[in-house]
């Protein structure tokens, strides 16, 4: 067993962990953070996806202990002190989620894409999300979702 | 803040959990719990001779091994045939760990719990379990052959057979001047919800109870199933369906082993504990469908009427029947869609196989039975040379011959009586939507372009909203909060949301007061399901009848307050006036402290309650009827309501890869009044992007051995974003005059024509006639070299005009 730390959505956390402890399985279930979610446990689907130093990762493909010290960002926290993030408010208004198990998964990834790209095209953005499956949506709702968080966005900064 | 809901596209009330990672799924639930795992079937067919557990017994944190010969009573019988049917003669279910005999890859044979899943699987891969393998029974022809069996009692493989027949189709066709004869075939798919099966039971011990949460479709069934394999009065066991993780049909299936185990083993330890089915589970031991072989011959006249139209179906159902015979059926009876077939026969053999078992998925057999109408539709058009949109339009069931009586047995048992829809009016729509008369031009340049195009189109009549019955309850409490329970459960459908519609327009409530709960037998003990498109149509119906005899009650009781008659009473923003007089008010929650009559007060607003504060006269009794502002009521319909739809395509085949790009989808829809335009268009979307996948790219590739050769989502090949065209959609709304709010269902839609019109489309864009879907660009690839061997046939149109279609086919020829 190994002490794991790292810093997720801004708080340190420690728990004892297997080496062979998946990050996924660390976070929901040593953790608590049940918003990331296992879709294929292959590295495929994305649900599973969180933010590692800022940059999406799968993290049923990462073992817990090598994300020690690291920063780590859930789904749970996307928001800010104000709530919902205008990524998270987009995916609402646009109806970009049914039975909601992938949302997380595309809710960082479209967080981390924006901030690399803040008025992306079309193309783009479907490109961004295109390693991210929903069954649900047919992606129509999602891709609408992704433009108008960037609006949101730009609101935001304007202000 | 608006109570006149129904009909508007509000955003979702359930989605502010889900985006910031509030929900409940099932692996959410049990943290701390003990995990169960799996040993299951390498073989697609065996005897079990041996099974050696020593091995596993040292890993720490084990707690329970079991094997079929630990399984007592009821819980080691035969699951229950879900669905029987009197054509269902050689109906077989599996046992829930496997005895003596495995009949597919990824049936359970050993079940094992510890500390946690790593453990669990830690022991299951040491344990030993020596097979005695048997010859397998793959694929529908090898299953109708019949030269091995998948059940020793089962003669020919064949489960069921069934034949029904509307007039004379053989005569008919014999007489008809015209007949195509032809062999149709669509491969098997899934439902692949993004989140498996999974359950998680806690036996109360003291209270000698049961709570089972289980990602299902049908938590109220699965509360009877278990109740009964366990012997424990209903009374005694809660099954909750939290979050659910996508459904699409295979979560409608129940028991499924896991189900009856989990909580079996839960009460014999007493202790906590929880299964989640991984990826590799699901492909391999949760079920598949729509693998089907159909055998058509049509005979019509020079207008393309049908005359007779005869059709034989091969269905494989795999290993098992727990569902009975129902996607068959439904093929056999949806594929009429919304013609007039002149007679009519079909007849199916529905046959064993040793795969994983066959249920629904979304659309249910209706993919195959239009992909059999809709290729039959453009063989004839091709035949007589005329238009495709002209030879559907001469069959159609007219707007004015509703009901119409097609003389079949639907899937729930009833006449197949179309209610009402307006298929000239929509076809209409759809060509205009897509262009269909300006495609030629289009066309034309393409060609000019060196560019390959080509357009298709298919109809659908889907049977929504089946029986027997689903229930509402309505609950208005002393601070106006409305409480709404249905029994039925949610897998995404925005039932929190559209139900709080139905409930806010028909109680003059902000929708801010309404909380829906389905799926939840604590607080609805009644209820069928999640399926077949029916869960507006019927929790819906049953929702809104209850909330109308809450209204009568509130308006009766605030009559009472304000010494109004209250039919001069009306109901705006939770608050009862007296219609022209706003001053003469009651708020709703002071009429639900006034319909519970009290003895003891607990704060300011009961204490009106009381028995010394309320007025009324001596001589009657404080209570009339029932106490509490709540109602309860249940909505069954006589028979299903069939909503319709027309997609059209556009595509383009690379002369060169053979690769299928999607140029333009359009979708025209009638699932009667709206409750939300954009959770029905939400549906549509995913269902079209469901059919994009069984058309274009999803199969699953069985072996001659039985091994499910791409159980994964890296060979699995489900749409990404990429794949998905921008989906086009209008709505016609024709209401259903078989239930209260006039509504259809529209969950399946989406998905039930595309194989058909792409494969329209294809055959049109390469001029060689397109049978069997999915189709690969290396299958299409292959038809153009059949096609040029003569081994493949082209349709007349590509011989009449032969030289863009055909050309590149023999360029791709050469290079071969």
């Amino acid at each position: 067993m190994h002490e794991i730390t790292m810093t997720v959505n801004g708080v340190p956390r420690t728990a004892s962990a297997e080496a062979r402890r998946l990050l996924s399985d660390f976070l929901r279930h040593d953790l608590g953070l049940t918003g990331t979610h296992v879709g294929c446990e292959h590295g495929v689907c994305g649900c599973c996806t969180v933010l590692l130093d800022g940059e999406p990762v799968r993290s049923c493909l990462m073992f817990a202990v090598t994300a020690a010290g690291h920063e780590l960002t859930t789904v749970e926290g996307l928001g800010d002190a104000g709530g919902m993030s205008p990524v998270q408010r987009a995916f609402q208004e646009c109806h970009g989620l049914q039975c909601g198990f992938c949302t997380p998964g595309f809710l960082c990834t479209v967080t981390a894409f924006l901030r690399e790209n803040p008025r992306p095209g079309d193309d783009e953005v479907i490109e961004a999300v295109s390693g991210n499956l929903c069954r649900c949506t047919g992606y129509q709702n999602i891709l609408k979702a992704v433009h108008r968080a960037a609006v949101l966005i730009a609101e935001e900064d304007a202000q | 803040m608006s109570t006149a809901l129904f009909g508007e596209p509000i955003a979702r009330r359930e989605d502010p959990r889900l985006i910031t990672g509030q929900g409940r799924y099932l692996d959410d639930l049990g943290g701390g719990a003990l995990e169960a795992a799996f040993v299951r079937s390498p073989h697609a067919h065996a005897r079990i001779t041996d099974i050696d557990v020593g091995g596993a017994l040292e890993i720490e944190g084990l707690v329970a091994i079991y094997t079929w010969e630990d399984l007592p009573g009821r819980v080691g019988e035969p699951l229950p045939l879900l669905i029987p049917h009197p054509a269902l003669t050689h109906g077989r279910t599996a046992y829930p760990l496997a005895r003596d005999v495995v009949r597919h890859v990824g049936e359970p044979v050993v079940m094992v719990v510890a500390r946690d899943r790593y453990l669990a699987e830690d022991a299951a891969e040491r344990i030993r379990v020596t097979y005695e393998p048997l010859p397998p029974v793959v694929g529908i022809e090898d299953a109708a052959r019949a030269e091995r069996l998948v059940h020793d009692d089962v003669p020919g493989n064949a489960g069921a057979h069934l034949v029904q027949e509307v007039g004379d189709a053989p005569g008919a066709i014999a007489s008809a001047p015209h007949v195509l004869e032809f062999r149709l075939d669509i491969e098997r798919s899934a439902s692949m919800p993004l989140e498996g099966r999974g359950v998680y039971a806690r036996w109360d011990a003291d209270d000698e109870s049961l709570r089972v949460y289980s990602s299902t479709q049908t938590s109220t069934s699965v509360r009877m199933a278990i109740a009964a394999k366990l012997g424990l009065p209903p009374v005694k066991v809660e099954v909750i369906a939290p979050d659910v993780g996508g459904g699409f049909g295979v979560k409608i299936v129940h028991p499924w082993p896991e189900e009856v185990l989990v909580p079996w083993a839960a009460r014999l330890l007493d202790r906590e504990i929880k299964w989640t089915e991984d990826r590799r589970e699901h492909f391999v031991s949760a079920a598949h469908e729509r693998a089907q072989v159909h055998f058509v011959r049509v005979g019509f006249d020079d207008e393309g009427r049908l005359l007779g139209l005869d059709v034989r179906i091969q269905h494989d159902h795999g290993a098992y029947t727990p569902y009975g015979i129902i996607v068959p059926i439904i093929t056999s009876t949806q594929l009429l869609g919304p013609y007039k077939p002149g007679a009519y026969r079909v007849e199916f053999t529905s046959l064993y196989t040793n795969t994983v078992i066959v249920t629904p998925y979304r659309g249910a057999g209706r993919p195959q039975g239009v992909f059999c109408m809709e290729r039959t539709m453009d063989r004839i058009a091709d035949e007589l040379g005329i238009d495709r949109t002209a030879v559907r339009a001469a069959n159609f069931v007219q707007p004015g011959e509703f009901p119409y009586d097609q003389g079949l047995v639907f899937q729930d048992g009833r006449p197949l009586i179309y209610d009402s829809g307006d298929y000239p009016e929509m076809l209409r729509r759809t060509k205009e939507l897509i262009g269909w008369d300006e495609f030629g031009d289009r066309r034309a340049e393409a060609e000019r372009q060196g560019r390959r195009i080509g357009i298709g189109l298919a109809c659908y009549v889907e049977g929504t909203g089946v029986g027997p019955y689903e229930g509402g309850h309505v609950e208005i409490d002393s601070g106006g909060r409305v409480h709404v329970s249905t029994g039925l459960t949610s897998q995404g459908q925005g039932h929190q949301t559209v139900f709080a519609q139905i409930t806010a327009s028909e109680l003059g409530v902000p929708i801010e007061d309404v909380t829906v709960t389905t799926g939840d037998t604590r607080r609805f003990a009644y209820a069928v399901g999640t399926f077949a498109s029916r869960a507006a149509v019927m929790s819906g119906n049953a929702i809104a009848l209850a909330c109308r005899k809450v209204r009568e009650k509130a308006l009766r009781i605030a009559g009472e307050a304000l010494e109004a008659d209250p039919r001069d009473l009306e109901i705006v923003d939770g608050v009862v006036r007296v219609k022209g007089d706003a001053g003469s008010s009651i708020p709703l929650r002071t009429v639900a402290v006034l319909s519970n009559p009290l003895r003891y007060a607990f704060d300011e607003e009961t204490r009106r309650a009381t028995q010394f504060a309320v007025g009324g006269s001596a001589d009657t009794p404080p209570l009339t009827g029932e106490p509490g502002l709540e109602g309860e009521d249940y909505y069954s319909p006589v028979r299903s309501t069939f909503a319709c739809g027309m997609h059209a395509a556009i595509v383009e085949t690379d002369p060169d890869t053979a690769e299928v790009c999607i140029l333009r989808y359009t979708v025209l829809h009638d699932c009667g009044r709206l409750i939300n335009p954009r959770i029905v268009e939400g549906q549509i979307h995913g269902g079209v992007a469901q059919g994009v996948g069984g058309a274009l790219y999803e199969r699953m590739v069985y072996d001659e051995a039985g091994q499910l050769l791409n159980a994964s989502f890296m060979d699995f090949l489900m749409p990404y974003a990429t794949e998905v065209p921008a989906i086009e959609t209008g709505h016609m709304e024709t209401p259903s005059p078989l239930n209260p709010l006039g509504i259809k269902g529209a969950g399946e839609a989406g998905v039930i024509p595309v194989s058909a019109v792409i494969a329209a489309a294809i055959e049109d864009a390469e001029g060689i006639r397109v049978s069997r879907m999915p189709i690969s660009p290396s299958e299409l690839f292959h038809l153009r070299l059949e096609a040029e061997s003569g081994a493949a046939e082209l349709t007349n149109r590509a011989r009449s005009h032969p030289a863009p279609l055909r050309r590149a086919a023999g360029e791709a020829g050469v290079r071969e």
